[in-house]
């Protein structure tokens, strides 16, 4: 039987990390997310499994230190809070536009600028929209739970190898502070040179006379060259919108009225759901567990069945705005928010529900 | 003697090193920068290393150096390759590593990245271009811009009090602890360009005993940034540039 | 069965670990838990509260307000939290670090005077699970192994000493622990 045990959300991105065989770690402290940097440097995995772990100088050192780790065709990933992560969004978006695969966990606080330590959804725009600048997508999954971040690493990187693609793991001050029993599964070892050179052909392994020399670039300068490397990302990302795509549903079944939700927000919903329940309301919830691709068609046929739409966000209403698009006029869409650190409880959002729908 | 006597190996008496590309050099005559790619070329041939290097190129006019030595490459975003360099060597440790930069690239915009992995003593080599210019640009002031040197941004001339003082980097990053061997070289001879080419390969050397990060500056110039031909250029650095940046070595832990 | 129990009192006495080493006896036991840290920027001295649900099912909001037990060490908690405790609850409090008696009268209240125990253990560092002691003695859900288990799970094995001290305060917790109002 699997272990079990006790980990905060932080702890458990680390523990996974040195698991599954991840190459390298590159970090800079920034709350509330600390403790993956820390829990790496105690348990120091280059003695055991060779993984190397690096605390840089500035988030854009760290994102950096990823393009260069994942241009080698090495499992390298990095992690942060927003402020870190609007740093990095230069590093990003190269590394999406060099076509290297990792993985950057992202523990959303509240902002904008330095805002506050406590948890937020606040970055779900900057997440899944872009951040960086040009045309370009990073799969982006969104945990609930310890067990979503221990779990969600190793299908991170599953992700970024099977498309050559960044991946945000978007969790939030909640997911990542929280206690929660956590299921080690199996250990994975690191790949050997043979399996990279065989899984990553296009990597900067050392140039080799059996082979033309591998560049690993987003440059092209070249008007045409540019918009076909475009319209491939564009195959890609309809790849992705298209195999990809993963939620969960909570009583939708018979649901008039849905939720959505993501991350901490889902669980809170759930609850939610029980108390409308309990009162005789079907409600229901679904949780997008990818933000990019968003669960659009399963939306959109709910907005079909239900009388009401409400996206439950930490934020001023971010994606709302993916819920209305998907959901397409078929029914109201509304919205409920917290913002700066502050959460809403299961009371507070039967509250706001009953007042959207006119039902108190 | 005729072509095919010339043709003949017993005749030769210079050939292009294998790992320069045949590509067409994008840079403008007279410009240090093919010569400083011939000269790593050279020494990456040399040791017999193609296979264990790997080059970082900047963002400036050397972006495209991956065009032309013939082993991999990363291109890296503006005043980032120390990081990228940094995990290369730190996840590939029997690798050779170095990467390529420009004044505004390492001396401006990248200038934490190179103090920290100087600090760390990545054991890394880094190859310096120091033109006092931003040519890709266009000719814009560079953080090493001489007082009184007129670029499009200092139409005038550097002035200390508009615009600062030139950045003597290269000695302030053999003051780190990190740091195994410095130098400035410059290859406006051919003997120049024969002691930068042996403080290249020290560089590279260095880089396998793990002893600390190797910083070659070369003086360089920008004839057409400096609005000057070839031969007046080479000039101008001699009596200009080698004033405030010396040439010579500066540090070396194993003297 | 669902208890959700806030632990709350001053930074430094031990509030967080408390609700760690309660949290791990619980998965001993095969259950779900949470473990929720109000957290700030200072590291010693604030208010410190945990919010712990244990559970037999899945556990979904760990965001809640009102608790089933309020486990308070401080004058603010008590003022914080006491009118938070749902009716037929449970306060277990330090009266040491209190200047007003608690005042409800729809739940049931205990006090435990854990600095003596600590005192007499000799460690002022176990005042925390003598307290933790009061309350398995109220909730005498989790079995005595598994809480042991979950001590030497939460403990560095360079500590094992603390562990029986540790599990010396629980006992003496339970011990003394003195009924206010049934």
């Amino acid at each position: 039987m699997a272990e079990k045990i006790l980990l905060k959300g932080n702890e458990a991105i680390a523990l996974s990390a040195i698991r599954n065989g991840v190459d390298g770690y590159f970090g800079y402290p920034i709350t509330p997310q600390s403790e993956v940097m820390e829990t790496l440097m105690k348990e120091k995995p280059w003695e055991t499994t060779g993984m190397v772990v690096l605390q840089a100088e500035s988030e854009l050192s760290s994102i950096n230190m990823v393009y260069g780790g994942a241009s080698c065709g090495k499992k390298v990933m990095t992690s942060s809070s927003s402020p870190g992560i609007s740093l990095m969004c230069e590093g990003i978006s190269y590394i999406a536009g060099a076509e290297l695969p990792c993985v950057i966990v992202d523990v959303m606080r509240g902002g904008p600028g330095l805002g506050t330590i406590q948890p937020s959804q606040s970055d779900y725009s900057q997440a899944v929209k872009g951040g960086g600048h040009g045309d370009y997508h990073c799969i982006v999954i969104a945990p609930a739970s310890a067990q979503d971040m221990y779990d969600f690493v190793d299908w991170g990187f599953e992700l970024a190898f099977k498309y050559r693609n960044p991946v945000i793991v978007l969790a939030d001050g909640i997911i990542g502070q929280l206690m929660e029993k956590v299921e080690l599964h199996p250990v994975k070892p690191r790949r050997t040179a043979e399996e990279i050179l065989r899984d990553a052909p296009w990597a900067t392994t050392g140039k080799t006379s059996g082979r033309e020399r591998n560049v690993i670039t987003s440059l092209s300068l070249d008007a045409n060259t540019q918009e076909n490397f475009n319209r491939k990302l564009l195959d890609k990302y309809n790849a992705i919108r298209e195999n990809e795509v993963k939620y969960s549903e909570y009583h939708t079944d018979d649901a008039e009225y849905l939720f959505v939700a993501f991350g901490c927000s889902s669980r809170i919903c759930e609850a939610a759901t029980d108390i409308l329940r309990e009162e005789g309301i079907k409600a229901g919830l679904i949780r997008p567990i990818t933000l990019f691709p968003f669960p659009e068609k399963e939306i959109s046929r709910l907005a079909g069945q239900v009388r009401s739409i409400m996206s439950i966000e930490l934020n001023l209403g971010q994606m709302v705005e993916d819920v209305r698009l998907a959901a397409n006029g078929q029914c109201p869409v509304g919205f409920y928010g917290r913002q700066g650190g502050n959460i809403y409880t299961p009371e507070e959002i039967v509250e706001e529900f009953k007042k959207f729908n006119k039902l108190s | 003697m005729d072509t095919i006597d010339i043709m003949k190996p017993e005749n030769i008496v210079y050939r292009k090193p294998a790992l320069l590309t045949d590509n067409i050099m994008h840079y403008c005559p007279g410009c240090s920068h093919g010569t400083v790619h011939k000269l790593v070329a050279e020494v990456i041939e040399e040791m017999g290393i193609q296979d264990k290097t790997i080059g970082i190129s900047p963002v400036g006019c050397s972006v495209f150096a991956y065009n032309y030595i013939d082993i991999d490459w990363q291109e890296a975003a503006h005043g980032r390759a120390p990081a990228l360099a940094t995990a290369t060597k730190r996840l590939c440790p029997d690798k050779y590593v170095f990467t390529y930069q420009g004044d505004g690239d390492l001396a401006s915009i990248g200038t934490a990245e190179i103090i920290h992995a100087c600090s760390r003593g990545e054991n890394i080599v880094v190859i310096f271009i120091n033109n006092g210019i931003y040519g890709m640009t266009g000719g814009q002031m560079a953080p090493t811009t001489l007082l009184g040197m007129k670029t499009s941004t200092t139409p005038y001339g550097r002035d200390a009090k508009l615009n600062g003082f030139p950045l003597k980097i290269t000695e302030m990053l053999a003051a780190l602890d990190g740091t195994a061997y410095i130098t400035r070289q410059s290859v406006h001879t051919a003997a120049a360009a024969r002691k930068a080419k042996n403080a290249i390969r020290k560089g590279f050397e260095y880089s396998a005993k793990n002893i600390g990060l190797s910083f070659i500056e070369i003086v360089s110039t920008c004839n057409s940034g400096w609005k000057l031909s070839p031969v007046e250029a080479n000039k101008w650095m001699v009596e200009h540039m080698f004033e405030k940046y010396p040439v010579g070595d500066i540090k070396d832990v194993l003297k | 069965m669902k208890e959700e129990i806030i632990i709350a009192g001053f930074g430094g006495q031990g509030v967080l670990s408390m609700g760690k080493i309660l949290a791990y006896s619980a998965i001993m036991q095969d259950l779900e838990v949470t473990w929720m840290p109000s957290y700030g920027p200072e590291m010693r001295g604030g208010t410190a509260n945990v919010c712990v649900i244990v559970s037999d099912r899945k556990i979904s909001s760990p965001i809640i307000t009102k608790y089933d037990t309020a486990i308070i060490l401080n004058q603010q908690s008590l003022d914080k939290f006491e009118g938070s405790i749902k009716p037929g609850g449970l306060l277990v409090y330090d009266p040491s670090g209190i200047t007003r008696a608690p005042e409800r009268k729809d739940i049931r209240i205990c006090s435990i005077d854990a600095i003596a125990v600590a005192a007499e253990i000799g460690n002022a560092k176990v005042y925390n699970m003598a307290v933790l002691g009061a309350y398995l003695k109220m909730r005498p859900g989790l079995e005595m192994a598994n809480v042991v288990k979950g001590l030497e799970k939460s403990i560095p094995a360079r500590y094992s000493e603390m562990i029986q001290k540790n599990r010396e305060a629980i006992e003496k917790g339970m011990e003394r622990v003195k009924i206010i109002s049934e």
